[in-house]
């Protein structure tokens, strides 16, 4: 300011120096200080007075005469006359007057608090970044710990021996050994012979080798597509007709074989009763298969289902018959026949035929039956063979024109892929062709009813032997009885050549002795009857299987009424049933006071009606609830008993009772839920592993707990699909 | 008569091979099963008994100090390795899985007031009453080597407290104020000073490292910044603050034990009430530390007792106390989250579990299962009166429940107190002061 109003003075005795009347206007400016010094009153002191006018000034001489006076910018800039040329000085003047003075600065304390503040402000909003993830892992279903999952890798060999180096002088002796002999101890762990050798071959045979690899593979995968493709043909009658084809043609060949190489026959039998003891050990063809159980099913109502059953059966049987080395002489048809006869007879009589599930799901007629014990005999059974061999005959023929008409058809799509009408016609025909085969069918069907069903003379006889079982006396005999009985009915199903055999035999040889024998031991499951078991499978399509339960539960029934004949519990409940229905009533208010306005005494009896009057009935109770409930006793009384155990009120974080009543309804044991629920309701909230420190929570980690509980790859619980759902911001962190 | 057999399809009960799982058929019907409620609640309270009667949480005494156990550390990467220190300046390396001290170091004349293992585990640093900061090796001296320091650094008054930066080469001391130094250095890198006081512990953030928390004899609870090396905010609260400690998990969440019983957690953001007051022990916290989890904590106190309590519980879940156990000084919790260590006034460092009733070792599948629905049957049934009585069942020394009940007395006694006040006094004079405001005096910017 001082500097600012030097300058200015002058400006303005430089531009006043010009003017003339320069005296004149010094003398009036004194007077007029001196008048406005007077003003105040007080005489001030005086000052260094320059008197003499002259260009050079001294600084020492300079007066600061002004400087305790009250003096105002702007009179000294006041010209004589207003001019125009002035007045934006005097403007900036009058500006910079109004500018304030610059603070005092803050004091030390002051200012470490702003300091403090500024930096409190930006570190908490560091931290907050935070807020997302603590949200996050307090509310997760589930933490697992340590949140880095550190995976274990496989560190290659060389790089372990690489760092590794030999010390002992035992260890050096060895890897001098090892450069002895050239053997590699770092990175290609080859040999220098083995990669001489890897590089002796040479390009050319490379390419040779490769080329017939090549085509080894293309080859095989033709075959394959080709054997894909004939696999997805759906019609069944394609493949039957195929199968009875190839077998037709096989038994040709053999036929052929026959004549020209006995040797060569004989073997082929083998192989064929090889093939016959792998079917009987897979027991592939019984009617456990899907297919066959469906056609179980099936066959109560669909015939073509019966028959396809039978045919399968029929099948088994001939494949796990046995093919005997026949002399040349003997015909061949009849001998497996009569085989047959011994394999598959049903121990039961044809007088029990009618309770035997099997005799009911047989499709054959009982008018075929007699005619089964003649065709036994020698004279009918060539007539019988003939006969069927014309009607196969004329069957292959048909089917043969079926396979080429398949075959015709796999062409004609194959070449002419672009044709639709073709293909349309293609179609028709072959439905038009398809109920034409059904003949097929009906001549399966006989020829296993006169395979399969047929009652020998020998099963008559072993089921009267073990009806001889019967005659026993003493109660324990009785007891053994039942229990053998189960155990008779369990085998006899399960009845096979091969035991009765053995039965047959023991027959023969037990006669004599049976007396003395206990009759249990003939009667235990021998393991071969069970193991060989193939006739079980023969189950009754359409048995009724409600009535059987029925009479079941009959039984139980009365097993159990006689088990529980002492306590009936039924009568006691209804007792205490009723005694809790009078005690639950409400009994009369006697209020009567015997002597109150009568005699009293002893022996003396209040008035009825003063009893009347007194006696106070109650309302009768409400219905109760368990009126019409007879096996129910609904108490509405609290049980203290019961209390102890219950909730009195809601616990803090349920807001409603039914909410915490779900929580407790809701069951979460294996028993209720299945195994994955289970471990799904029942995972631990924080998991961690054994032996693992967990490291504090870092900004890596933060993509990691987005999903660490749903990623932790070991533990077997996790529930990940909840916390994915949630968007997951990342904050935005550096590592410092 | 008809014999029915049973005739069932192997198909249905046995597997193929003996690699594949047992088949176990079930019929899930409810009808089949009913009564569920009740029949999970006997197995809740069967688990709840078994709990109980299994809760066995004492493992091991480590004895071997000559004074009082003054302070412990944990070895950053191995977790059978503590440190430990006692009021004599001696230093003792324990092995968990033996049980034995494995190295003896005499660190200091007096007290050894605070240590800390460096972050990498390789070596660890003391504090004394000698006016010393002293690095060590973690590894034992070599036969014929002398045991020395690494480095040892000449304060000019105690240190009362350190802690080691988690990622740097950086430590905390305190004492009359907070210095922070670097390992190179034998002068502090920054001195951090509010106001003028003893400081009785310091510690840094696990997870924002650059955050310090510290506090003073002065009652004070004071958070400081070592990137601007400048203290952010200070609490001051009824009454002395002995330690504090950050939430691993949390970055913004610290609990504090303080001498008026009780443990207060705080968010650094908003400090003028803590998030809750934690509330158990019958006299002054000494020390607290948190699970590697970061969902619980363990507070050691002077009233012969540790705790502990789940950070958003006021009150504890679980008291642990043997019959020798004096004033316990000091308490760590495992970095496996499976064991607590507490070093006590009589000279014996205490190992327990963190789970009372855990069954130690490998659990087979079967056994975690059960182990699993048992717990979640507890869960689900906690609030039923026989369990929850079961449950909550600890046995107290007489003295420690002789005070709880002297001071629930004496609670009781200010409360009612306070309703007098309030209802003889003009409506609105007397404001309700929550519990959590109760505590803190000031906030000071």
């Amino acid at each position: 300011m001082a500097e600012d109003w030097l300058g200015v003075e002058a400006a303005v005795s430089a531009s006043e120096g010009e003017e003339e009347g320069q005296e004149d206007d010094e003398r009036r400016h004194r007077q007029l200080l001196e008048a406005v010094s007077s003003l105040s009153g007080r005489r001030r002191r005086k000052l260094a007075e320059r008197t003499e006018a002259s260009v050079q000034v001294s600084e020492f001489n300079v007066s600061c005469k002004g400087a305790g006076e009250k003096l105002v910018l702007s009179e000294l800039l006041q010209p004589i006359r207003p001019k125009s040329a002035l007045s934006s000085v005097k403007k900036e003047l009058a500006r910079v007057k109004q500018k304030k003075a610059v603070e005092l600065p803050l004091s030390k304390e002051e200012a470490e608090r702003v300091v403090r503040e500024a930096a409190y402000v930006r570190t908490s909003k560091d931290v907050g970044k935070w807020q997302q993830v603590v949200l996050q892992n307090r509310r997760a279903e589930q933490l697992v710990f340590p949140l880095k999952q550190e995976i274990a890798t496989v560190v290659p060999l060389e790089q372990v021996a690489s760092a590794w180096k030999a010390r002992t002088p035992l260890e050096q002796e060895i890897f001098g050994l090892l450069h002895k002999t050239q053997q590699p101890i770092t990175d290609p762990l080859l040999t220098p012979e083995e990669t001489a050798s890897l590089q002796a071959m040479s390009l050319e045979e490379a390419r040779q080798r490769r080329a017939e690899l090549q085509k080894a593979r293309v080859v095989q995968s033709y075959y394959e597509a080709k054997a894909r493709r004939e696999k997805k043909i759906k019609s069944k009658k394609y493949h039957r007709v195929l199968k009875k084809s190839k077998r037709r043609k096989a038994l040709k060949e053999f036929e052929l074989l026959h004549k020209s190489d006995p040797e060569a026959a004989l073997a082929r039998l083998e192989e064929l009763e090889q093939l016959r003891m792998q079917e009987r050990m897979s027991l592939k063809h019984q009617n456990k298969g899907k297919w066959a159980r469906s056609r179980a099913i099936m066959a109560k109502y669909d015939l073509e289902a019966r028959k396809a059953l039978q045919e399968q059966l029929a099948k088994n049987k001939e494949l796990t018959q046995k093919v005997r080395v026949e002399l040349p002489e003997e015909e061949p048809a009849d001998m497996p026949e009569e085989d047959l006869t011994s394999v598959t007879v049903p121990t039961v009589s044809v007088g029990a035929s009618g309770a035997n599930p099997w005799m009911l799901g047989r499709p054959s007629d009982p008018a075929e039956e007699p005619e089964v014990p003649e065709g036994l005999g020698d004279a009918a059974v060539p007539g019988a063979a003939e006969s069927k061999e014309e009607v196969e005959e004329e069957e292959m023929s048909e089917e043969e024109a079926l396979l080429q008409d398949f075959a015709q058809k796999r062409h004609v799509r194959q070449q002419q892929a672009g044709s639709p009408e073709g293909q349309g016609a293609d179609e028709r025909e072959a439905v038009s062709e398809l109920p034409g085969d059904s003949p097929v069918h009906p001549v399966c069907a006989e020829e296993q009813a006169s395979l399969g069903m047929e009652q020998p003379p020998q099963a008559q006889e072993e089921i009267l032997l073990s009806e001889q079982l019967g005659r026993v006396r003493t109660m324990e005999d009785v007891e053994a009885l039942a229990s053998e009985e189960r155990v008779e009915e369990l085998e006899k199903p399960a009845a096979t050549r091969a035991e009765k055999r053995v039965q047959q035999q023991e027959e023969g040889r037990a006669e004599n002795r049976r007396a003395k024998k206990p009759p249990v031991k003939k009667k235990m499951i021998s393991l071969q009857a069970v193991l060989s078991g193939k006739s079980q499978e023969v189950q009754c399509p359409s048995l009724p299987v409600v009535m059987e339960e029925e009479e079941g539960g009959i039984d139980q029934r009365g097993v159990i009424t006689e088990a529980f004949a002492g306590d009936d519990v039924v009568a006691d409940f209804r007792r205490e049933k009723r005694k809790a229905e009078q005690a639950a009533k409400p009994q009369p208010v006697n209020l009567v006071l015997p002597g109150w306005g009568e005699w009293g005494g002893t022996g003396l009896k209040p008035s009825a009606k003063k009893i009347k009057r007194f006696l106070l009935k109650p309302p009768p109770a409400p219905p109760r609830k368990d009126q019409h409930l007879p096996h129910v006793i609904m108490s509405e009384k609290r049980n203290i008993h019961v209390a102890a155990h219950q909730v009195s009120e809601l616990p803090f974080p349920f807001e409603r009772h039914q909410q915490f009543e779900q929580s407790i309804r809701t069951p979460v044991g294996p028993t209720w839920n299945t195994q994955r629920a289970f471990q799904k309701l029942t995972a631990p909230r924080v998991i961690t592993r054994a032996g693992h420190i967990i490291q504090p929570i870092s900004a890596e980690d933060v993509p990691d707990v987005a999903t660490a509980a749903g990623s932790g790859a070991k533990p077997a619980l996790e529930i990940a699909p909840k916390r994915q759902e949630q968007p997951f911001r990342r904050p935005r962190k550096r590592a410092r | 008569m008809r014999v029915k057999v049973l005739s069932r399809n192997p198909d249905d009960y046995l597997r193929e091979t003996k690699l594949d799982l047992q088949r176990v058929p079930r019929n899930y019907d409810p009808a089949l099963h009913p009564f569920e409620v009740p029949r999970e609640y006997t197995r809740a309270l069967n688990a709840t008994k078994l709990e109980r009667v299994f809760a066995k949480p004492f493992l091991s005494s480590l004895d071997g100090h000559r004074d009082g156990v003054n302070c412990m550390a944990k070895h950053p990467k191995s977790l059978s390795t503590v440190l430990s220190g006692a009021c004599d300046g001696e230093v003792k390396i324990w092995n968990l899985t033996k049980r034995q001290c494995i190295r003896t170091i005499q660190a200091h004349e007096g007290f050894v007031r605070g240590m800390c293992a460096r972050f990498c585990g390789t070596s660890f640093f003391t504090v004394g009453d000698d006016k010393t900061v002293k690095q060590w090796k973690m590894e034992s001296p070599e036969y014929g080597e002398e045991e020395e320091p690494i480095h040892t650094i000449l304060g000019k008054t105690v240190y009362t407290g350190i802690d080691h930066h988690w990622k740097e080469a950086v430590f905390a001391t305190c004492g009359h104020q907070v210095d922070i130094w670097d390992e190179q250095r034998t002068s502090p890198m920054c001195s951090l000073t509010w106001g003028f006081d003893s400081i009785s512990s310091v510690k840094f953030n696990p997870i924002e490292t650059y955050l310090l928390g510290s506090c003073a004899s002065d009652r004070n609870i004071v958070l400081y910044d070592m990137r601007k090396s400048t203290p952010l905010k200070k609490v001051i609260l009824n009454m002395r603050t002995n330690t504090l400690c950050w939430n691993p998990m949390e970055a913004f969440v610290f609990t504090a034990a303080n001498e008026d019983y009780n443990l207060y957690t705080f968010d650094m953001r908003y400090l003028e009430s803590p998030v809750t007051v934690h509330m158990d022990h019958v006299s002054a916290v000494l020390d607290v530390d948190y699970s590697p989890t970061g969902k619980e904590f363990v507070s050691a106190s002077f009233d012969k007792s540790v705790r502990i309590f789940p950070v958003d519980k006021g009150h504890s879940r679980e008291v642990y106390h043997t019959k020798r156990m004096q004033h316990v000084i000091t308490v760590k919790w495992t970095s496996d989250n499976k064991y607590i260590l507490c070093g006590s006034d009589e000279m014996n460092i205490r190992l327990w579990k963190a789970n009372a009733s855990e069954k130690l070792g490998v659990l087979a599948p079967r056994e975690k299962a059960a182990m699993n629905y048992n717990q979640k049957l507890k869960e689900k049934f906690q609030y039923h009166p026989q369990i929850r009585r079961i449950a909550q069942h600890r046995h107290l020394p007489k003295s420690i429940f002789c005070q709880i009940k002297e001071q629930r007395i004496m609670r009781e006694a200010r409360r009612r107190k306070e309703l007098n006040r309030r209802k003889h006094s003009k409506p609105g004079s007397m404001p309700f002061v929550s519990e959590r405001k109760k505590h803190i005096v000031a906030v000071v910017k």
